[in-house]
């Protein structure tokens, strides 16, 4: 049998989980905001990566048609959006009824009829809204979690309430959704896959039956490569299906790492630090790493690798928390926008405003003032941008420099605004020549590296 | 915490002598003893003992205060005064406990100075140390001991003359007056003779870290065995038989092939053989001193120790000349050394002691011993290709300990060093 190793990094602001096979190549990924509830977030996202890598193993098996025929391409990535609508859908319907609990353990009377039918036309306009955007705008690939979808529809929707209803609104949504999201609900993989099948054939019949070019919804060319030819797909594929189904995905060895490592229910020998494995996940995947830049939720580490990817020094920041994601948050926080526009909108700047507070409370003060003297949200955000990122640099100054190469992980590495200060600061600092790496999978690094120690310590 | 600390037949020795040198503190004023007040590096005692007066260290105060937990409360009387946050807490620490009737740590008052003995080498806040205290006692004559610095990798002729002049036209004039006593060199010479012995048991003791597993925490247990000679029994006959008698102590360990004492107990796996550069944390030294001893980490050498003197290079006092010898024993101590003379010595001891990893404890109120570090560290890092730490806290300020930040990176430093066996391997 297969042996798969799994490394789980618990961060404080986010969990990954990464599958790896004896090669160690990549193959499932699983992602989830941490939430009070460590346990329930690990378990979140290790499922997730199995589920992921059932469907890696159905690209790699498929390997030749995906690469000759794109209808099987989307197809596959069409079974996918879906089966991650079903299970938001699972979810979803706990939070409704949640909802009712906490309305009827909040309120009374009359206010109680209006805030049920207040919430019942809200979930009636948000559910199939949140249904089609998965279905058929693939909003499973934007990286947001469940609590994100629905946080922004709804507040959406309730900003359209009368003003005094927003505190009850907003009380009973605080209420429901913790509870939902701390609980793990576990899916069948089988099930969900088949009943995706099912959704699926919905979807293409109602692309049979429409023109393209008079319909309402946005069919990209992708999707028209189906039409007429996704029952053949489907019937060439159904027994890879079947198969990765019931496949057994053998996890032979983990390692958990991260902030909330120590809460695992790990032996000692399979927690490490995040230090290592972010070093030694980037190492892996650009083998010349010397210089790793790890900007994640609550720090901000700079690390000096040797050529066999091992650690030799590394600094972190515990002074300020300037640069880091909760502090993007923070800023996002008092932009009032999401954390996600806050690297376009500092990309659309004209100018960069200088900041000079290195601490975070005062950054706010500043940003206050800077928007009362008339400057331009994205202006400043450019500055902000930039003056954390500064902060990242002196840290890898203290750290012993930037070293070719120069590998850049973290969730933070998602910001586009950062990503450029980072490129344009390295190189700036330390010479042009220098080769800078950024990976999509740079959030996943330090799960990465877990696995990886995870399949070196393991012993049959 | 539970656990009693372990005590050796040498610790309690020392703990006799310093409550001696304490009680004699104490009675000063009745016996008539005239009080020096100085400091630990390039501590010139055996001077002061040839006057048949008695040291007072306001550092070593300021730290058995940490120790004790009774430094937050000092510190904060002096930033009442106006210190800042940034000054060194050592010099807080004291400051607070002068003007709250200048009881010492361990509850006995401490009599004023007679004398104040203001030798520096290397630490430019022990300036403004003692103006601060001269400011306390107005009265007290200061004599001052400057000493350069060596820049130049080495001390010439002309420096050791210098001191010397110092020495003989400042130093001494002041002690004959404030003593009453003259100046006699013979007996300086005698003294010198017995520190000369010591410095040999010294270099001993220090050196049995090249054993394995070592026999001694040079780090955590080494500052208590420079205790004695920094603590006024350089030049004296007990300090020769505390450092014989914790020889011996040593040795046994090492023919029984044991491993360190430790609070915790006897360390019985020896997992991490690691040089430590800066002070140890003095308010939670136990707590830090555990993080090292639960991850089987044992400190084979550490600069904090040689802080009083250095003696691994092949510095010793020589008896026949002792007014040089002091100078160039005041000259040659850690502080004084020029970065790439620090790199030179923490080198060889990473590399004579075998040790797998190298640690900055960085102090943040200490400028005298933290400039520099990030480049001590960075050199050896490259020149041995070894792993390297950094650490940060206090020396006797606890809102400055984070237990969480250190053990965070203590634990990730641990594992790089781990890690490193692992897959070389």
């Amino acid at each position: 049998m297969k042996k798969y190793f799994l490394g789980i990094d618990l961060g404080s602001t986010t969990s990954k989980a990464v599958i790896i096979n004896e090669q160690d190549e990549i193959i499932g990924r699983g992602i989830t905001n941490t939430r009070a509830n460590y346990m329930v977030a690990t378990e979140i996202a290790r499922l997730e990566a199995i589920y992921n890598a059932r469907f890696s193993i159905l690209k790699m098996k498929l390997d030749d048609e995906i690469k000759s025929k794109p209808e099987y391409k989307k197809y596959i990535e069409d079974i996918e959006s879906v089966f991650q609508y079903l299970q938001f859908k699972r979810r979803l319907d706990k939070l409704i009824v949640q909802f009712d609990e906490s309305i009827n353990s909040t309120f009374e009377g009359e206010k109680k009829t209006t805030i049920v039918n207040f919430v019942k036309t809200i979930f009636n306009i948000i559910a199939p809204e949140i249904r089609h955007e998965f279905i058929f705008a693939n909003l499973g690939n934007k990286n947001q979690f469940f609590r994100d979808i629905v946080s922004e529809r709804y507040n959406k929707e309730i900003a359209k309430l009368g003003k005094e209803y927003f505190e009850p609104m907003m009380l009973i949504y605080d209420k429901s959704i913790t509870p939902v999201e701390n609980e793990l609900t576990e899916f069948d993989f089988k099930e969900l896959i088949f009943e995706a099948l099912e959704v699926l054939n919905e979807k293409y019949s109602y692309l049979e039956n429409t023109n393209p070019e008079v319909s309402d919804i946005q069919f990209d060319i992708e999707m028209n490569i189906l039409k007429g030819n996704h029952k053949q797909v489907h019937e060439s594929i159904k027994e890879h299906i079947t198969f990765i189904a019931n496949m057994d995905i053998h996890i032979a060895n983990m390692v958990g790492t991260g902030y909330g490592r120590a809460l695992l229910p790990f032996p000692e020998k399979s927690i490490k630090s995040e230090i290592l494995c972010h070093a030694f996940g980037a190492h892996a995947v650009f083998p010349n790493t010397k210089t790793v830049l790890d900007i994640g939720g609550q720090d901000t580490k700079a690390i000096q690798v040797d050529s066999h990817g091992l650690v030799t020094s590394f600094h972190m920041n515990d002074r300020c928390a300037a640069g880091c994601g909760r502090y993007l948050g923070y800023i996002a926080d008092e932009f009032n926008i999401s954390l996600n526009e806050l690297g376009p909108l500092a990309s659309d700047a004209k100018k960069e405003v200088t900041i000079c507070s290195t601490c975070t409370v005062f950054a706010a003060a500043e940003i206050r003032e800077l928007l009362n003297v008339g400057e331009e949200r994205a202006d400043i955000l450019a500055g902000l941008h930039k003056s954390i990122v500064m902060r990242a640099m002196s840290l890898l100054a203290r750290s012993g420099g930037v070293r070719n190469e120069f590998t850049f992980t973290g969730g933070v590495a998602r910001n586009q605004a950062v990503l450029k200060y980072v490129t344009e600061l390295v190189r700036k600092n330390y010479g042009d020549d220098l080769k800078i790496n950024i990976h999509t999978d740079s959030i996943f690094m330090g799960a990465l590296g877990g696995a990886m120690f995870a399949r070196r310590s393991y012993k049959d | 915490m539970s656990k009693s600390v372990s005590k050796e037949k040498s610790m309690i020795i020392q703990k006799e002598m310093i409550a001696g040198l304490l009680k004699e503190l104490g009675n000063a004023k009745e016996t008539g003893k005239k009080v020096v007040y100085t400091f630990v590096p390039g501590n010139i005692s055996e001077l002061i003992l040839a006057f048949d007066m008695l040291p007072v260290y306001p550092e070593i105060n300021a730290l058995q205060s940490g120790m004790r937990k009774k430094s937050e409360g000092f510190i904060l009387d002096a930033e009442k005064l106006g210190h800042s946050e940034d000054v060194c807490t050592y010099v807080k620490c004291d400051v607070g406990m002068m003007i709250n009737g200048n009881i010492g740590p361990s509850g006995e008052k401490i009599p004023a100075p007679d004398l104040l003995l203001l030798s520096y080498t290397g630490c430019f806040t022990f300036m403004k140390w003692f103006e601060t205290l001269k400011r306390l006692y107005p009265n007290v004559p200061v004599a001052l001991l400057h000493t350069p610095y060596q820049e130049g990798h080495k001390i010439t002729p002309e420096m050791t003359q210098y001191m010397v002049k110092q020495l003989k036209e400042e130093v001494i004039p002041k002690m004959e007056k404030v003593s009453g006593n003259k100046y006699d060199e013979e007996k300086l010479k005698k003294i010198l003779a017995n520190s000369s012995k010591v410095e040999e048991t010294i270099i001993k003791i220090f050196d049995t870290t090249k054993n394995r597993p070592s026999p001694i925490d040079a780090y955590f247990a080494g500052v208590y065995y420079i205790g004695p000679i920094n603590n006024g029994f350089r030049g004296t006959p007990e300090a020769i038989d505390y450092y014989n008698e914790l020889y011996k102590e040593i040795m046994d360990r090492v023919h029984n092939g044991l491993g360190p004492i430790t609070p915790e107990g006897e360390m019985e796996k020896e997992r991490f053989r690691l040089v430590v550069e800066g002070p140890p944390n003095w308010t939670h030294f136990r707590e830090f001193w555990k993080l090292f001893y639960d991850m089987g980490a044992v400190i084979v050498a550490s600069s904090y120790t040689k802080v009083g003197g250095v003696y691994d290079m092949g510095f010793r006092v020589n008896p026949d000349k002792p007014l040089e010898s002091l100078a160039d024993y005041c000259m040659n101590c850690y502080t004084n050394l020029n970065l790439e003379q620090r790199v030179e010595l923490l080198s060889k001891c990473i590399t004579d002691y075998h040790a797998d990893g190298f640690l900055v404890n960085s102090i943040k109120s200490c400028n005298s011993f933290s400039a520099g570090q990030l480049m001590i560290m960075q050199q050896l890092e490259r020149r041995l290709e070894i792993p390297v730490g950094f650490i940060e806290s206090d020396l006797v300020d606890p809102r400055y300990f984070s237990y969480a930040n250190i053990k965070n990176r203590l634990e990730s430093f641990f594992q790089m060093l781990e890690q490193r066996k692992l897959i070389l391997e």
